[in-house]
């Protein structure tokens, strides 16, 4: 198991310093700072071994967490636990970086305390983490509170607390979506796939049970056998998931043999699934970039955007990223519809359109003054990469419902004022509320909603 | 204090502050005590009585922080006092208390494993597993499965359908850290069949939706492990292949660390089973913002799915890769390049053509990288792609590496004929003989050699050149020999060294890069793992003992695959290990027992030929002498069964060749074990024994025990030719080594097949055993009953007949007494060790019991027992054409009914 726990800033000072097992010597410290954060290449792999120890290291901004052992560990467990790491201190004290940790740093060494047993990860929802470990002092509690603090802990629910309550029942869903696409030179797609999110935020009081449907293939061609008018009405709109992984909420063994999504979910933000899918995805835009060089110190971009949807849609908010090589000198963009602007900082073009309707085309094209250079490091050539909402999921997806029932408390599922969007606008840090475009109970028809998605092209030459 | 200052001194103060309310403070104090109580042990002693009045406080969080803190003080002193508060802690109310208790435990058996076993919390902790909260349960299985590590031996974790069936229930209450303990777990179990293996199969497949990577590659092994049992043909295996082939993937959008662990995985699965993955190819193709080690592991699984039906996509993906920035990538994709023109064939020429467009582009890695690959092509497809050796050439210059120079110049020696300034590019070579790395010295040699044999005329000067070179002026060994062995070849038979350097090389094979397989199927256990990371066995990287037990998939129990475990295969003692050991004993006795101890042919017995049985006899007398028997008959050879014609060179074989008389029927008595090596003369090896007979066959029931105080390996069985061919059927199979002051025991079968020879007493049986200590030798007495034969029941008729044909000087009689049996009793009694009534009289008040027997080579025994109620004693007359074996049929008459 883990045998130790390190926290590094950027110069390879330790500033939290964690060891749980005999076998891990103060030294370890040392032999991860010489070897991986000194060392002067590139990390070449994320699990170093030295001297028989086994060093597991993400990074996150500019601190360096890194888990120690001797022993064969389940490395995957190690790495889920390393995130899981920062996302409890996050939760916490917000952003991690050199001086929030030293700022918290009785906190941090009791929450290490109390995630990680001799190397063993225990409960580590922040949900009732939260609950006994606070940075406001000792709170007195009386007998029944801290039973129930314990019963919480390692409770089968270990997510949620009881005794919630909120004034207002309220329930946001949100899809997020981001759409792959690889293609070749000759613009031919390659392989495309929707990864998804569902994304929610539950202010519910009490332990509802919730239930969340979607357009699944298999459940709907299920119930359709039993009402045929089911299958006419949405047969055609349903979508099939290549697979589909959930927060430890769902119940796994539900979903396994009736492919529902039932669970009781934390309090707060939370993402409920991902699903994959790569069959039957509406592509919403077409990049077809050209570039050419003309001699050495000067290259032509023209890009050109066709949107490929029903022309009464419109498309919001298209961002559109087209990256320069790094000796880049200067830029000249002349584009025919919204703004565009050469960004040094960013070594890239970033070309922004408010709206654009269905099968519309629009195109940019920039000369790109490049200095000579000597460097025979060659450009990576990064891909083109275009933001956007659009009122329609890439994958089809559709909430069809989701419903709330609180078996102790008094409030029915029409109590519950539920905000779905499918999909939501990335990026989701984008307050919610003011993008909310629909509100429950909700028409099964997303149509009328708008939302994002990604789409990365290859550049292609 | 955590970041490396030393604030010990302050001890005292700190433990001081120990009583307060304020647990924020508490829990301070006690990270301090966990770093210094080590350093400070005496004064840490101090800190005692607060944990222990902290053990009983009201508040739970107290009680467990408390006992959580003493478990990680490593003082001697205080593991004392932490046994009293950790086993009310194991049994709290809360279950916090017990979970934080549970890890406690094997805290402590890191610390004093004695006292955790003395203490009894093995047990406790044992009973945790059927605790009511999941969460303690995943704690007990998770400290378990860690101490049941160290004691590799002991059934600690003692699984069985009952608490597996528990585990699986908690399996889907606990958290996910405990779900991802428990798979683990679950991984080391062995169903008892294919039905338990599905039916944990099925409960374990909605662990794959989870988001917690862990939990799905912690599934992903113990499906992996229990679909070996499952057979292939059943339904339910090809649905498990397609419902493990989505989390797999998916695995792939999870962060770059996971995607790295996941990856390294795959590339075991994808080498294990590679019909999961096979229409995957797509999501292995690397993205642009991959960091570098998810991009070398996604092209090394690229290649391994690369078939036919993708070859075309791969390519082109390739022939991208080729032209990015990271140095390294962009040579592995050449190299993959290569691999896919030896892995699929028709994709060969795309392959080679892809390659020289990379040597068009001139940068230097990529051209000596394309260099080395193509020289494997040659190898593969030769007289196929020659054309290509001018653009080859053409890049001479540009070769810096010793690899790649190495591989051109073996192009060059190979195709020297087609070439026409072959030997002025190889004389280029030579400039900078001594600059040159070994690999390239020693291809230049090669190389010159060939092309001397091939154009003889005009390069005599530069092969001569090349040899002194080697031999004179360098001091490398490798090279200076080569060049002597080419020098002497050409010197004394050049149509010799022609066949000899210009040989048929062997093609090279598709796959050099897999894993071994009996490795395979060990990192296959190990699968989410740091081992499976490492692609390494745990022993490799782990230091001491801990977790290193090696552990083997499944042997599949339903179908008739053999199993792929390493296992499986007999441990006892393979006849191919035997010469290794003996050979040192040198006499004849020792080679006598290497020869032969595999298992004996049964056959029909052939005639011997007269060859044959002098070599038995020869070898037959030396044992005799050596085991200082007395004078033996030499056996009539008319009596003796026959061999199955085996050559004279393994003539010894033939002690064991013969056919059997078993029949059906059990329960023949069973004598009492008796010792019959005693420690002191074996060199501690004691052995006791006794025989038995049941259902028709032999065997003789051993009893090992070491007493030495050294582990014993090795052990193997021989008899001496005895009167009624006994002869073991099976090798003695001792599974594991034994160790001092241990026991087994062995049902060693025996046949009646091997040579006979009249031994003195007649059921007198000499044994030979051997280990990796010495050879010992000890006679022991059968009973004779354990050779009477299922079918000895004559015909009422035929015995009467036979009777009279006996004459009446055959005839012997005896007294059995102390016998209160009735003729019933008797009867019955008598018929479980296969002698039968065949007929029953009453004369004068007496019952006459008429029987027969047949013992195991033919020799037919008649009886009559006089039996005379109330009075203890019995009669017995024998009658046999043997009156020899009278003496010890009397005995087994005697120790049948008085037992």
């Amino acid at each position: 198991m883990i045998g130790g726990l390190f926290i590094y800033n950027h110069k390879g000072e330790v500033l939290i310093s964690r060891v749980y097992r005999d076998d891990i010597g103060r030294n370890a410290v040392d032999a991860f700072r010489v070897n991986v954060i000194h060392a002067r290449q590139q990390v070449r792999s994320p699990v170093t071994n030295i001297a028989r120890t086994s060093f597991f290291h993400v990074k996150r901004s500019n601190i360096w967490l890194a888990a120690v052992t001797k022993q064969n560990v389940n490395a995957a467990m190690v790495f889920e636990f390393l995130y899981k790491m920062c996302d409890v201190m996050a939760a916490y004290f917000g952003k991690i970086s050199e001086e929030n940790i030293k700022n918290n740093f009785v906190l941090i060494y009791e929450l290490l305390d109390e995630i990680l047993d001799f190397g063993y990860p225990q409960n580590s929802e922040t949900g009732a983490l939260k609950t006994f470990i606070t940075q406001q002092g000792i709170k007195s509690q009386t007998k029944e509170e801290q039973s129930q603090i314990t019963s919480q802990v390692t409770g089968q629910i270990g997510w949620r607390r009881e005794g919630i309550k909120y004034r207002r029942n309220e329930l946001f869903l949100d899809v997020l979506e981001s759409v792959n696409l690889l293609m070749s030179p000759q613009g031919q797609v390659l392989s495309a796939h929707v990864s998804g999110r569902v994304v929610m935020k539950s202010y519910l009081s009490g332990m509802p049970e919730c239930k969340f449907g979607m357009n699944d293939k298999i459940v709907i061609e299920k119930q359709g056998k039993g009402t045929a008018d089911e299958t006419s009405k949405s047969g055609k709109q349903s979508i099939a998931i290549d697979d589909c992984t959930f927060h430890q909420c769902v119940r796994l063994s539900k979903f396994d043999s009736e492919r529902s999504i039932s669970f009781i979910p934390p309090d707060g933000e939370f993402e409920l699934m991902r699903y994959r899918t790569t069959k039957d995805i509406i592509l919403p835009f077409r990049v077809i970039p050209l570039v050419r060089e003309v001699g050495r110190t000067k290259l032509e971009v023209k890009v050109v955007i066709k949107s490929n949807f029903k022309p009464s849609l419109l498309a919001q908010k298209i961002e559109v990223r087209i990256p320069t090589p790094l000796n880049t000198s200067g830029v000249q963009v002349i584009c025919m519809k919204g703004k565009a602007k050469y960004k040094a900082s960013e070594n890239a073009i970033v070309w922004k359109i408010k709206r654009m309707a269905g099968m519309k085309e629009s195109q940019i094209s920039a000369e790109i003054e490049l200095l000579p250079t000597n460097d025979k490091k060659k450009w990576a050539r990064p891909p083109i990469s275009m933001n956007f909402e659009v009122p329609f999921a890439p994958s089809g997806l559709k909430v069809r419902y989701l419903k709330v029932f609180e078996p102790k408390l008094n409030y029915s599922d029409h109590d519950v004022i539920k905000w779905v969007q499918v999909p939501l606008p990335l990026p989701p840090h984008i307050s919610v509320s003011s993008l909310l475009l629909c509100c429950l109970p909700f028409a099964p028809a997303p149509e009328s909603r708008s939302g994002p998605s990604t789409l990365q092209v290859g550049l292609v030459e | 204090m955590t970041v490396g200052k030393d604030v010990s001194a302050l001890f005292p103060d700190v433990v001081n502050c120990m009583q307060t309310d304020n647990l924020e403070l508490k829990k301070l104090v006690y990270l301090y005590l966990m770093n210094y109580a080590k350093s400070q042990p005496d004064m840490a002693i101090m800190a005692v009585n607060t944990f222990v009045k902290d053990c009983e406080d009201p508040n739970p969080l107290i009680r467990a922080l408390a006992v959580r803190t003493m478990g990680c003080i490593r003082v001697d002193k205080i593991t004392e006092y932490l046994c009293e508060p950790l086993r009310k802690c194991l049994k709290d109310e809360d279950p916090y208390v017990r979970k934080t208790a549970a890890v406690c435990v094997a805290k402590l058996h890191d610390i004093n494993a004695q006292l955790v076993e003395d203490q009894g919390f093995l047990d406790t902790l044992k009973d945790l597993i059927s605790d009511s909260n999941p969460m303690v349960v995943a704690n007990a299985v998770a400290a378990l499965s860690e101490i049941a590590e160290s004691h590799p031996s002991s059934n600690l974790l003692d699984l069985n359908p009952q608490s597996i069936n528990k585990l699986l229930t908690a399996l889907n209450e606990c958290t996910e850290w405990g779900q991802i303990f428990i798979l683990d777990c679950l991984a080391n179990y062995t169903p008892k069949d294919d039905r338990e293996a599905q039916s944990i199969c099925e409960r374990v497949t909605p662990r794959l939706s989870h988001a917690n990577s862990a939990v799905v590659l912690s599934a992903v092994k113990v499906l992996m492990k229990f679909m070996e049992m499952l057979s292939k043909d059943l339904d339910y295996y090809g649905t498990l292949l397609k419902k493990l082939a989505p989390p797999l993937v998916t695995l792939l959008s999870a962060e770059p660390e996971l995607q790295y662990v996941a990856l390294r995985n795959i590339n075991l699965i994808v080498q294990k089973r590679p019909e999961i993955l096979k229409h995957e190819m797509k999501v292995f193709f690397v993205k642009y913002n991959d960091p570098i080690y998810v991009k070398l592991e996604k092209l090394d699984i690229m290649i391994r799915l690369a078939s036919q039906a993708n070859i075309a996509q791969v390519l082109a993906e390739l022939k991208e890769y080729a032209t990015e920035v990271d140095v390294d990538f962009v040579r592995k994709a050449v190299r993959a390049i290569g691999r896919c023109a030896i892995k699929v064939e028709q994709s060969a020429e795309r392959c080679v053509s892809t390659l020289l467009d990379l040597i068009q582009t001139k940068v230097n890695y990529v051209v000596q990288e394309a260099i080395v690959v193509i020289k494997d092509i040659f190898r593969k497809y030769p007289n196929k792609y020659e054309s290509v050796i001018a653009t080859l050439c053409e890049n001479l210059d540009s070769l810096d590496e010793p690899e790649a120079r190495a591989a051109m110049i073996w192009i060059v020696g190979e195709y020297a004929e087609r070439i026409d300034n072959a030997d002025e590019l190889l004389e280029s070579f030579l400039e900078g003989f001594h600059d040159e790395s070994t690999q390239v010295q020693l291809q230049l040699l090669t190389g010159i050699v060939k092309l001397f044999l091939k154009k003889p005329t005009e390069t005599q000067e530069l092969v001569q050149q090349v040899l002194s070179l080697a031999t004179q002026d360098s001091d490398n060994p490798d090279l200076r020999d080569r060049g002597y062995i080419y020098w002497r070849l050409l010197s004394t038979d050049p149509v010799a060294a022609k066949e000899v350097v210009l040989a048929e090389k062997p093609l090279i094979s598709e796959e050099t890069d897999l894993i071994e397989p009996t490795l395979l199927d060990e990192l296959i256990c190990y699968i989410g793992t740091l081992a499976s990371v490492y692609h390494k066995p745990p022993s490799a990287f782990v230091e001491g003992g801990r977790g290193v037990v090696h552990k083997s998939l499944p042997p599949r129990t339903a179908s008739s695959e053999s199993a792929e475990s390493p296992e499986t295969a007999p441990a006892g003692a393979p006849p191919g290990e035997q010469p290794d050991v003996i050979p040192a004993q040198g006499d004849l006795l020792g080679d006598l027992l290497n020869l032969d101890l595999g298992p004996p042919v049964s056959g029909p017995p052939l005639t011997t030929s007269s060859v044959q049985m002098g070599a038995v006899d020869l070898l037959g007398g030396g044992l005799d002498s050596l085991i200082g028997g007395t004078n033996f008959v030499a056996p009539p050879t008319a009596a003796v069964p026959a061999s199955l014609g085996a050559p004279i060179s393994s003539g010894l074989s033939d002690l064991f060749d013969l056919t059997s008389g078993v029949g059906t029927l059990s329960g023949s008595y069973v004598a009492p074990k008796a010792v019959w090596l005693p420690a002191m003369k074996a060199k501690g090896l004691e052995i006791s024994g006794t025989f038995t007979r049941q259902v028709g066959s032999i065997s003789m029931d051993l009893q090992l025990t070491n007493k030495a105080l050294q582990v014993m390996t090795d052990f193997a069985i021989q008899f001496n030719r005895n009167s009624f061919g006994l002869a073991p059927a099976a090798p003695l199979q001792v599974h594991a080594p034994l160790s001092p002051n241990q026991t087994v025991e062995i049902s060693l079968p025996l046949s009646t097949v091997g040579s006979v020879m009249k031994m003195e007493p007649l059921n007198n049986l000499q044994v030979a055993v051997k280990n990796n200590i010495d050879v010992f030798y000890f006679s022991t007495l059968y009973p004779l009953h354990i050779l009477f034969v299922e079918d000895g029941k004559m015909d009422r008729q035929m015995f009467l007949a036979t009777w009279k044909d006996i004459p009446n000087e055959n005839e012997a009689q005896f007294q059995i007494r102390d016998c209160p049996l009735n003729a019933e009793a008797a009867s019955s009694k008598l018929q479980s060790s296969n002698i039968f009534t065949v007929a029953k009289r009453n004369v004068e008040g007496q019952d006459m019991l008429y029987q027969s027997l047949k013992l195991t080579n033919g020799i037919w025994v008649l009886a009559e027992l006089r039996i005379q109620p109330g009075n203890p004693s019995c009669t017995l007359s024998l009658k046999c054409r043997a009156p020899e074996v009278s003496q010890h049929v009397y005995q087994a008459y005697e120790t049948i009914l008085k037992n």
